[in-house]
């Protein structure tokens, strides 16, 4: 039973993480702040910037005519989106196959998976971007969309091995009590009750592929460059250029602070391989 | 009750997984390993002889080996000791009764989903900047000298761009973990009367140290391939004074082209990382059996 809690100790809790809140999410506010000033007024006095200037829409443009950002955008949601389907390809089976039909090998090999995360990506940097430069997929969509999938896939496995895991086996015994066939009992008993799980999978997926920011920073150059690589073409800037550097932040992290909001829950689950839950 | 057939339906079915990664583990693992004993730069043309440990050698006594080693174990310890205690504060923090959890909640925990390049230049330029970023005017206003934070304090100013992403998760983590605690245990132990502390130390503590751990091991594993924060802010500068073991592979293999000096650092990037490694896969491990 929850203990009654008096209005003033609510009151007092509230202000206090309030203000925890306030500061933590600050930069992000003050960014979505600074997208839609000019660059003038972008670098004044923060109480100017925000009681004495006007607003306008002007960055988001410049940013889109200067620099083709949604080129880019759409490179983040190719590359994203396309790993995380690639990955459920290979992950749906592999993690079905161990969640129902568990060997005395089930184990070892989910922990072995698990240690192919453990690989520090520095540690096999050169190799990687060699095979790429030689095989001609350096900077394009196609090998960095390989290379996130393959990163990413030991998290879809353990993600959707624990949801699957929480189905009861004894379901699938009657359905095939009733005569139904492996097909069907994918089908029609098994994917209803796995949508969930793999929903969160994906949502989590999306969100890791979208910020990472080793390969996609070294193995692209431009065509290829999601948003994470664009971003850095801000680090060597030329005159006045906080009101743009916001304005592509603010649409870079827009998507992910939304999907991350829906996902908080399944991400303890998925970063953490299920040790807490 | 698994049949003959599903059990060979599961083997194909686990097969193009297992393929992937070992290929993704094994073929590049074997190339930074074969790499790393020999002498073979991008910028030189020719044949690429056997060096023995020569890279070794020359990888770990150049000073800035050390300096990265040093760096790496600065800016690991230093996020992981904000984050753990602070995660731990914000989680108990967010766990009492409020108004307007769920948005308070999302507020602490938004940073967690901000991708690393624009959290770092985002504090390098609006915050950190000793002209024009809001610490300075601040600072400036109250009558003192802005700090210089990249000139002055760089790897303090990465620990915390880095920590700003990191609490999130530890809060988030332990939050979880707290919220399984049995609300009736803590109230037995106050109706004895067990202050705040006493509870803190011997109820909420020992129940949370499992996700604690669990948060420096995973932290630990991200951490230490920290580059994007590093190569937007400060290039591993001034000086090496913020370049980690990650950053200083990097410089050696895709900007001085040395494949055979990259590859070693990269080995021993890997060795370090499974020392970590072990202890994080005996916790999970554990688990995988309950």
């Amino acid at each position: 039973m929850a203990r009654a809690v008096s209005r003033r100790t609510r009151l007092t809790n509230t202000a206090v993480a309030g203000a925890l809140g306030f500061l933590m999410f600050f930069p992000i506010l003050w960014i979505l702040v600074l997208a839609f000033k000019t660059e003038e007024d972008a670098i004044r006095a923060p109480l100017e910037v925000l009681f004495g200037s006007g607003w306008t829409m002007e960055s988001f443009t410049t940013v889109q005519e200067r620099s083709d950002y949604f080129k880019h955008f759409s490179n983040s949601v190719v590359i994203s989106l396309g790993s995380t389907l690639l990955g459920l390809l290979v992950a749906v089976p592999a993690a079905w196959s161990m969640a129902f039909v568990p060997s005395k090998h089930t184990r070892n090999v989910l922990m072995w998976m698990l240690s192919t995360k453990m690989l520090p990506p520095v540690g096999v940097l050169v190799p990687i971007y060699l095979i790429f430069r030689d095989l001609d997929l350096l900077d394009s969509r196609f090998g960095l969309t390989v290379v996130l999938m393959l990163i990413n896939l030991p998290i879809i496995i353990w993600m959707l091995y624990t949801y699957f895991r929480e189905i009861p086996g004894e379901i699938l015994e009657a359905a095939r009590m009733d005569g139904a066939t492996l097909r069907e009992e994918i089908l029609y008993v098994l994917t209803p009750m796995a949508i969930p799980g793999i929903a969160s999978t994906v949502l989590l997926n999306i969100i890791l592929a979208w910020n990472e920011a080793f390969w996609t920073i070294n193995l692209t150059a431009s065509n290829a460059a999601p948003l994470t690589q664009f971003i850095t073409s801000y680090s060597s800037p030329e005159g006045l250029f906080y009101a743009k550097l916001s304005a592509a932040s603010v649409m870079a992290i827009a998507p992910i602070l939304i999907m991350g909001w829906f996902s908080q829950k399944q991400l303890v689950r998925g970063l953490t391989f299920g040790a807490v839950k | 009750m698994s049949t003959k057939a599903s059990r060979s339906a599961a083997k194909v079915m686990i097969s193009p997984a297992v393929l992937l990664l070992l290929g993704w583990m094994l073929v590049p693992l074997c190339l930074t390993l074969y790499f790393s004993f020999l002498r073979y730069n991008l910028l030189q043309i020719g044949d690429t002889p056997f060096a023995g440990w020569e890279n070794y050698y020359w990888f770990i006594t150049d000073p800035s080996f050390k300096a990265a080693i040093k760096n790496t174990l600065v800016l690991v310890g230093g996020v992981l000791a904000i984050t753990t205690v602070g995660g731990l504060f914000a989680a108990i923090l967010l766990d009492r009764p409020m108004f307007g959890t769920g948005i308070i909640r999302i507020m602490v925990i938004a940073p967690f989903f901000v991708m690393p390049t624009v959290s770092a230049l985002v504090w390098k330029n609006m915050f950190m900047n000793p002209v024009n970023g809001i610490f300075g005017r601040v600072a400036t206003s109250l009558g003192f000298q802005p700090v210089d934070f990249f000139g002055q304090i760089p790897m303090a100013s990465i620990i915390m761009i880095v920590s700003w992403t990191w609490l999130p998760f530890a809060t988030l983590i332990l939050l979880t973990a707290l919220q399984s605690l049995d609300q009736e245990q803590l109230e037995a132990a106050e109706m004895d009367g067990a202050g705040w502390w006493n509870r803190f130390w011997f109820i909420m503590l020992p129940h949370l140290a499992r996700a604690i751990t669990v948060v420096i091991l995973i932290q630990t594993i991200f951490l230490l391939s920290i580059f994007a924060e590093i190569l937007v802010t400060t290039n591993g500068g001034p000086g090496t004074a913020t370049t980690n073991l990650t950053y200083l592979i990097y410089v050696s293999s895709l900007l001085q082209f040395d494949v055979g000096m990259g590859s070693a650092g990269g080995v021993i990037a890997i060795i370090l990382a499974n020392i970590v490694a072990i202890f994080l896969m005996r916790m999970i491990g554990r688990n995988l059996d309950a």
